[in-house]
């Protein structure tokens, strides 16, 4: 080959066809979906949950896209009917994932409604689940001798804190269940692959 | 937008791109000679192995042309201040990565491990591991290893290196502060493109300025057949700003069309940015460490203009069964299979052009190196073709056999070949042999059974992790539990790799210290670049 111009046009010409394919139809097609009837946005409450949920890396252990019935059994495991792109309409950005180390959370606020669990469960995981492997959070509590007025305390199992401590909530873990508790795409789906 | 009209838009998209590919192509690509791949060498070379990092005994004295000789020396000169201050960030961000990856290893399967510290907890300490090897070591070593092969490809000295060496350190602060920003809790939110946008910027301004002694250096070549190295070379660095720039331009993407973006740019910086880089280190290297031009050129052609036309496309199959269209995830498939032609060219262009030279595999530890890179690229390519399939994707996707497949390719392919490039061409810009021939050894050997261990048992802990989840009769936790043996085997072999890092560092930090231990009649062509 002899030519530069030709080499990079070349080049340039490949990725504009790989471009248009994953992102100009895409855009065109779905990146203004309508959200679906039924999806309610997020509560300022949720959203800064929803950061504490980007900035911990939680997406890099549980996904957020149920799979269809013919491809996996997500729905037999509770986690809720396959998505469709309206479901993710409040999504900035949408948080698919790629793995499962843990379970899909796309629907977790259905499965696990209490802010008491959650908030257990992020201080201290094996404390509800035997031999879960998610990393505990106990940076986003404070652990004292007793609770100020207004504080919400995390009513933890025996013996996951010495005795005569309490574990109050931080602003941030509180945020974060609601968030959690947010996730929700039980009401139906209208698209045409249901 | 009608289905019908996207279709039809991709076809003439394709019509254009096949249109370009026939053009650039239709001078020689019937053509026989060998020439293009022996221009490379200099005059009366070919036979000669360089081969800068084996023990002296086995250096022949070359028998090439003086002048040429002394001017490869002139362009080896003109690199080496900026090939070394890549090489330096390349070490340091190896051996953050390595740490980093190491404890997030541990960390799955000793959770209440270092819980205390927010950046210490698996999702952060995990991103920063990807980050500092997707934007530290893999393109400072890929790209320092780019700088000093071209101006000797184009038999020129590099023009504008103050530019790159500018860029690289505008890379390296940005680096830096994106590091820091995922430690401290500040994300996009996008895997592999977590960095914050603001501080993208500064990647753009560094990487523009990395990419433009390429263009002032062509522009001056001494030569008229472009080595197919440059083809890589060239394509990827002006690849890379595209799918930076476009994928991190802030408020442009919404929706699940975020995914799609996401994953096209995911896999393009694998596909179309180390890849290249590192193939083109193989075609350079492999020839030169032998002293024999590649065996078939127009093999290399198809290998190269096949991935440029395949590779970009494949990003769609890491949403195979999620809420984005079924024609694009079909597209993905399709040319993630497509991709085995260009893989096959590519190893059949290997295995010819060593056939009867593996004995230099004895002295040679960029050769080395190479070997087992080149092994591991079509090895992860032929897997991620079949992983792309839905039936297998089922099982996999979600898996942790997903993770030893990314590393196989980005450790097992791309940091191998770096490993073997930096070892050749570390003597060449500091005038200083290895001190230590045998730690080179340990470091390979360390290197190659631990990803090894790695990949074995990440692979089989995965599969089992997904068969597990596919049986509903199975509880989830079932498929969290089995897979802990084999994340403790992936942390063994992950702490070999590690301490081959340290080594390889060690050794690196002992050649500079090494005082008194200058070569001089060693070089190759130390008589003719005498007085530069």
């Amino acid at each position: 080959m002899h030519s530069e111009t030709r080499l990079i046009l070349g080049g340039l010409t490949t990725l504009a066809v790989a471009t248009a394919a994953l992102v100009v139809l895409p855009y065109i097609t779905i990146a203004d979906s309508a959200p679906a009837p039924g999806l309610k946005p997020y509560t300022p409450t949720q959203l800064r949950g929803r950061e504490q949920y980007i900035q911990h890396g939680c997406v890099y252990c549980h996904s957020q896209q149920p799979r269809a019935r013919a491809f996996a059994p997500d729905a037999k495991r509770g986690w809720g009917r396959a998505t469709v792109a309206g479901d993710y309409a409040y999504d900035n950005p949408p948080l698919l994932g790629t793995m499962r180390t843990g379970p899909d959370l796309m629907n977790i606020g259905v499965r696990q409604p209490s802010d008491q669990w959650h908030l257990g469960h992020l201080f201290q995981p094996r404390a509800y689940v035997p031999g879960s492997i998610m990393p505990a959070y106990p940076f986003l509590f404070d652990m004292r001798d007793s609770a100020e007025p207004g504080e919400t305390v995390v009513a933890l199992p025996p013996g996951t804190v010495p005795e005569g401590k309490v574990v109050v909530a931080r602003p941030a873990a509180l945020d974060l269940v609601a968030y959690l508790k947010s996730l929700d795409r039980s009401y139906p789906a209208l698209a045409a692959d249901q | 937008m009608s289905p019908l009209s996207i279709l039809m838009s991709a076809f003439i998209l394709s019509i254009v791109g096949l249109g370009f590919f026939i053009w650039s192509q239709r001078a020689h690509l019937t053509d026989a000679s060998t020439e293009g791949s022996e221009v490379i060498f200099a005059a009366g070379e070919i036979g000669t192995p360089e081969e800068p990092a084996a023990p002296l005994a086995t250096r022949p004295a070359p028998g090439a042309d003086d002048a040429e000789l002394a001017a490869r020396a002139r362009a080896d000169a003109s690199t080496a201040p900026l090939v070394f201050f890549f090489y330096c960030c390349a070490f340091v961000w190896l051996l953050v990565a390595s740490a980093a990856g190491l404890t997030a290893s541990i960390k799955l399967h000793a959770p209440d491990w270092l819980t205390a510290e927010a950046w210490l907890s698996f999702g952060r300490i995990r991103t920063v591991h990807l980050n500092a090897v997707a934007y530290g070591w893999a393109p400072m070593a890929g790209l320092g290893t780019a700088l000093f092969v071209i101006p000797r490809l184009l038999k020129t000295e590099l023009v504008g290196g103050r530019y790159a060496l500018l860029g690289a350190a505008l890379w390296n602060a940005a680096l830096i502060a994106g590091l820091g920003s995922l430690a401290y809790g500040v994300s996009d939110g996008l895997e592999w493109l977590e960095i914050p946008w603001q501080i993208d910027l500064l990647f753009v301004a560094g990487g523009a300025l990395i990419g433009l002694p390429l263009i002032l250096t062509l522009r001056r070549r001494q030569v008229a057949h472009l080595y197919v190295s440059v083809w890589y070379m060239g394509c990827a660095l002006f690849w890379f700003p595209v799918l930076f720039l476009v994928a991190n331009f802030p408020g442009l993407h919404h929706g699940v069309e975020q995914a799609t973006m996401n994953w096209w740019f995911g896999h393009n910086v694998l596909g179309l940015f180390y890849t290249p880089l590192a193939l083109a280190s193989i075609y350079y290297f492999l020839p030169k460490v032998i002293g024999r031009p590649i065996q078939s050129y127009n093999l290399s052609l198809l290998g190269f203009w096949g991935l440029a036309f395949f590779y970009g496309q494949v990003g769609g199959h890491h949403l195979i069964g999620g809420p984005v269209p079924g024609w694009m995830v079909t597209l993905s498939i399709v040319q993630s299979m497509m991709m085995i032609l260009p893989v096959a060219a590519f190893t059949a262009n290997q295995h010819l052009t060593l056939k009867g030279n593996l004995t230099a595999l004895r002295h040679s530890p960029t050769l080395r190196f190479m070997c087992l890179g080149g092994l591991m690229y079509t090895a992860s390519s032929v897997q991620g073709s079949f992983e792309a399939l839905r039936s297998m994707n089922a099982v996999t996707h979600f898996t942790h056999y997903t993770v030893a497949h990314a590393h196989l390719g980005l450790y097992g392919f791309v940091s191998l070949v770096f490993f073997g490039a930096m070892y050749f061409v570390i003597p060449r810009i500091t005038g200083r042999d290895w001190p230590w021939p045998r730690m080179i050894s340990v470091h390979f050997w360390l290197a190659s059974i631990g990803i090894a261990i790695y990949f074995v048992s990440l692979t089989i802990g995965g599969w089992l992790q997904g068969s597990a989840m596919l049986d509903e009769s199975r509880g989830f936790m079932e498929s969290v539990l089995l897979t802990l043996p084999y994340l403790k085997a992936r942390s063994v072999g992950g702490a070999m790799m590690a301490l081959g890092h340290v080594i390889f560092a060690a050794h690196f930090v002992r050649l500079l210290i090494a005082r008194g231990e200058r070569r001089t009649a060693a070089r190759p062509f130390a008589t003719a670049a005498e007085g530069i």
